[in-house]
């Protein structure tokens, strides 16, 4: 579980284009939920994911993080919930890269090398054995059927495959926690269905789901548990919570 | 002044070194004086950012300064023949008052830069920096040492003048002379030899017991540090005549020539390498006692004393080996 | 790359070709004498009465005196400058001489042809050439010319009863010092000139000159490293957001400092072996085609040469900090810059 309190993230503090995308939100991820993010362009959606994600650090406030496993919170002696709003960025870094699979509105997958490169990408700085890395690599390509894909350039591949390649990336050093920014924005309904098909399916096999979109096929779909809405870097609402 | 081309290149390599560590101090200064690790101000994120840079620089420095200091000796010796009683690296350095001092400011800074990051490679594993103080307040003393090494060494190498009639190892490494480097060489053989002997038998078993037991960590850096300086007056006093199989030649950088296969080259490499893991392991003593550190420190410590340990006993096998393979008899 | 590639390569060349010949004309000197004895007048040389040998001879630990006869003769039609000696060792008959390969070149001629020299009074010389001097350690030797005592005399209208100057051998090396003052007190018109001395005024003749050439290309180097920041600072776009990318998916500043780190040391390999490599072919096997007029200047006569290939540890690592230090040094700042993206920044693109 992730727990935020009162966190502010302000940019340019100080200077005539101080503005405050997060302001004062207090809000708990819980484990094993679907929670989406929805609000108009601007409502500091991105701002808040990339605070939850390890990416930024808050201006203030804190953020908690409940009941995950890394080499950091073993050491640490009140194991199970610890604060991260401080931690130098190699630590945040390590817990991102272990807790946390990223995908993003654009796939940002690297161009002029091969699918399983860009899927191997990832764990890389973990200086893992490199045959294991390739065996798994090779096992999401096969569950998301794009196996054939694996040598393949970026370039050549279609929307549905990249999206495909993005998630199978996000899940490579096997996270407890997904998170996408406006995963559906480049893609057709049918595609957009698909997408959350396979969301369904991550969620039941036990992963933590957090979604910023505006896409009423992601904020209005069964599945989701939580949806919370933003605006002006302010939580307004929160939608059909069981 | 003398226009050779490795001269150039030292003092090229030397201003290079000094506005890199005069950065980097600049950079430490700002930390010092600002760091505030709750705060996530921009200035706060942009010092974090600069240890990246910092650590980076001084591993360069390291690298840098290590080759410098190995080319320091090499030209010295390539000059000797444009000084009448030179023979070798130790008449050139001799031609004037600042070549001993640079080499010896060489070879301090060189241990300190290694220290210092063998003390961030501690910080960077504590999740509150927990050493960040001490280690730029170190890295402020280390500036001083490296910008004075490179203006002696200029000094030096300007007041470099051929026909400068300069003593060489003959005289300067010879018992009697009167100068530091002759009362090295006048250090009875029987005696220094007991004394490396006891020292690196004592080193090797405080390092076995910090390894078994944890404890006696600052007895073993004190030992290690000890044997460094003993194990370099050894070289003085008696390695280098059986090297040489010459009883009366102490030269310490003839080693470092062809005719005895190089053979200085590892053994300098073995002190320095074994002294500064030595002293970094003495220097994280003290951060035992930091939470975030308790556990991470021991283990470097162990790998450290590990390492000072076997590359201590490689410099003892290399010179029982000389010694063993020496014609020279006593 | 190819600038990188070409300025190790300029400077290998340099550092290579400076030692080489340092080496050689080591060698050569070895040969001279130890000691020789000039007679200056009005602090010029002067020519020395043979009579001069006899009071030398008396200086006890004195071994041999010998009166050498050399000087520089001018050809008008080459506007080269040859010198002029005649032989310790070999003996020539009148009307035979013996040239160093340049002069052989310049003249065009080889053994058995006849050459005319311009005396000094008028009258010409028609000498016969007898031999032409083989190939080896010709920086020195090439401009030479070896003609017999009495056609030197002739050539040059010297006075009876003199030399240009005396090689005197000691019987003990160590006393080598006390002897010239000896020589110094009893004759104060001469001046004794040391073998040793000589090869010092030598080497650091050829430093100075390396050193002045050193100097021209370290401006070329400072041009390069503000090249290699340029070019490491202005990171593309592209390059931006592949590294934007990388750090939102989990890697850390370090890591992606360590990828530069490699990138840097892939180039600068590169780099080093290429120039390297090109350089010694260069040097030594093109006799460095690109420096003659630079380095070589002894007289017009530009000996055609093979150096013989010495490199050592401290030529490389004198190239390496000239040249990989300071590039190393240059792409520091701005590879940390690069790593230091914002992780966010990916997700704002
Ligand atoms: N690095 C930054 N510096 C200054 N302002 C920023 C920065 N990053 C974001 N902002 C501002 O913060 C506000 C919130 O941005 P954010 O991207 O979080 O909104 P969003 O809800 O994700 O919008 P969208 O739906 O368009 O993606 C925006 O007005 C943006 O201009
Ligand atoms: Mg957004």
């Amino acid at each position: 579980m992730i727990r935020l309190a009162n966190v502010v993230k302000t940019f340019n503090s100080g200077k005539p284009n101080q503005f405050t995308a997060v302001d004062d939100v207090s809000i708990e991820i819980r484990p094993l939920n679907l929670t989406v993010l929805k609000g108009p362009s601007g409502s500091g959606k991105t701002t808040l994911l990339s605070l939850i994600g390890c990416m930024v650090r808050p201006s203030s406030g804190r953020i908690f993080l409940h009941g995950i496993e890394t080499r950091f919170a073993r050491h640490n002696e009140s194991a199970g919930s610890f604060e991260i709003t401080s931690l130098p960025e190699r630590f945040l870094n390590e817990i991102r890269r272990s807790t946390f699979g990223f995908i993003f509105q654009q796939f940002n997958l690297i161009k002029g090398i091969s699918v399983l490169e860009n899927i191997m990408l990832p764990a890389y700085p973990t200086g893992e054995n490199h045959t294991a890395l390739h065996q798994r690599g090779m096992g999401l390509l096969e569950r998301f059927d794009i196996k054939r894909h694996a040598p393949s350039k970026v370039e050549w591949l279609s929307g549905g495959e990249l999206q495909r390649v993005a998630i199978a990336r996000a899940l490579i050093n096997n996270p407890s926690i997904l998170v996408a920014d406006e995963p559906t924005a480049h893609l057709d309904s049918r595609l957009s269905h698909e997408f959350m098909k396979i969301v369904s399916e991550l969620k039941s096999k036990g992963k933590t789901i957090l979604i910023a979109s505006h896409d009423p096929i992601v904020y209005d779909s069964e599945i989701a548990d939580t949806v919370v809405e933003m605006r002006d870097g302010r939580i307004t609402g929160r939608g059909h919570e069981e | 002044m003398i226009y050779h081309p490795a001269i150039l290149s030292l003092l090229t390599a030397s201003t290079i070194i000094s506005m890199m560590v005069l950065f980097a101090g600049w950079k430490g200064l700002l930390i010092l004086r600002c760091w505030d690790l709750k705060s996530g101000s921009e200035l706060q994120l942009q010092m974090e950012r600069s240890t990246y840079l910092v650590s980076t620089i001084l591993a360069y420095i390291l690298f840098f300064h290590l080759i410098s200091l190995f080319l320091y000796i090499f030209t010295a010796d390539d000059l000797h023949s444009m000084f009448v009683g030179a023979m070798c690296a130790a008449g050139s350095l001799n031609a004037n008052r600042f070549g001993y001092p640079v080499l010896m400011l060489k070879i301090v800074t060189c241990i300190c830069a290694g220290v210092w990051l063998i003390i961030n490679h501690a910080d960077s594993q504590g999740y509150d920096y927990p050493l960040i103080k001490p280690k730029y307040a170190f890295l402020l003393v280390l500036v001083p040492l490296i910008i004075g090494e490179t203006s002696l060494q200029f000094l030096y190498f300007a007041g470099l003048k051929p026909q400068v009639i300069t003593s060489c190892c003959g005289s300067l490494f010879s018992a009697g002379a009167g100068t530091l480097s002759s009362d090295l060489a006048a250090l009875p053989r029987v005696p220094m030899e007991a004394a490396l002997v006891a020292v690196l038998a004592i080193t090797c078993l405080g390092g076995i017991l910090f390894l078994k037991t944890g404890k006696g960590g600052y007895f073993f850096a004190a030992a290690s540090t000890l044997l460094f300086f003993i194990a370099m007056a050894a070289l003085v006093s008696f390695i280098s005549i059986y090297v040489y199989e010459l009883p009366t030649h102490h030269c310490p950088f003839c080693i470092l020539h062809r005719e005895y296969g190089y053979v200085g080259y590892p053994l300098y490499a073995a002190l320095l390498g074994a002294g500064i893991a030595g002293m970094g392991a003495g220097a994280l003593m003290p951060a035992r006692q930091q939470a975030s550190m308790a556990n991470v420190v021991p283990g470097i410590q162990r790998k450290l004393v590990a390492t000072s340990v076997a590359l201590y006993l490689l410099f003892g096998l290399v010179t029982a080996y000389l010694i063993a393979t020496s014609a020279l008899k006593f | 790359m190819a600038l990188y590639t070409l300025v190790i390569f300029v400077l290998a060349s340099l550092i290579f070709f400076v030692h080489a010949i340092k080496r050689e004309s080591t060698t050569i000197l070895r040969e001279a004498p130890e000691m020789v004895v000039q007679r200056q007048l009005a602090g010029r040389h002067e020519l020395i009465p043979i009579d001069y040998i006899e009071k030398i001879r008396s200086i006890r630990g004195v071994d041999k005196v010998e009166a050498r006869l050399w000087g520089y003769y001018y050809d008008p039609v080459f506007g080269a400058n040859f010198t002029v000696m005649v032989p310790e060792t070999k003996q020539l008959a009148p009307g035979r001489i013996i040239l160093g390969r340049g002069v052989a070149r310049t003249q065009r001629i080889s053994t058995g042809d006849m050459v005319t020299f311009r005396g000094a009074t008028k009258a010409s010389l028609l000498m016969t050439v007898q031999e032409v001097l083989d190939y080896q350690s010709e920086l020195v030797t090439s401009d030479l010319v070896l003609v017999s005592r009495s056609d030197f005399q002739e050539l040059f209208n010297l006075p009876q009863g003199h030399a240009t100057d005396l090689a005197v051998t000691v019987a003990n090396p160590d006393e080598l010092a006390t002897i010239a003052a000896k020589i110094a007190d009893r004759l104060p018109d001469t001046r004794p000139i040391l073998r040793s001395e000589i090869l010092r005024t030598y080497e650091s003749l050829f430093d100075w000159r390396g050193g002045m050439m050193t100097v021209i290309l370290f401006s070329a180097i400072l041009s390069f490293v503000i090249f290699a920041w340029d070019k490491a600072s202005g990171l593309s776009a592209d390059e931006r957001r592949e590294i934007g990318i990388l750090k939102s998916i989990g890697w850390e500043t370090s890591d992606v400092l360590l990828l530069k780190f490699w990138e840097g040391m892939a180039v600068s390999l590169t780099a080093f072996l290429l120039g390297t490599n090109l350089a010694y072919g260069h040097v030594f096997f093109f006799s460095a085609p690109l420096f003659e007029p630079a380095l070589k200047g002894w007289s017009v006569l530009y000996p055609e040469f093979r150096l013989e290939p010495a490199i050592d540890f401290l030529q490389l690592a004198i190239l390496f900090f000239l040249s990989v230090f300071p590039y190393t040094a240059a792409t520091i700042l701005p590879s940390w810059m690069a790593a230091t993206v914002d992780p966010d920044a990916a997700m704002r693109t």
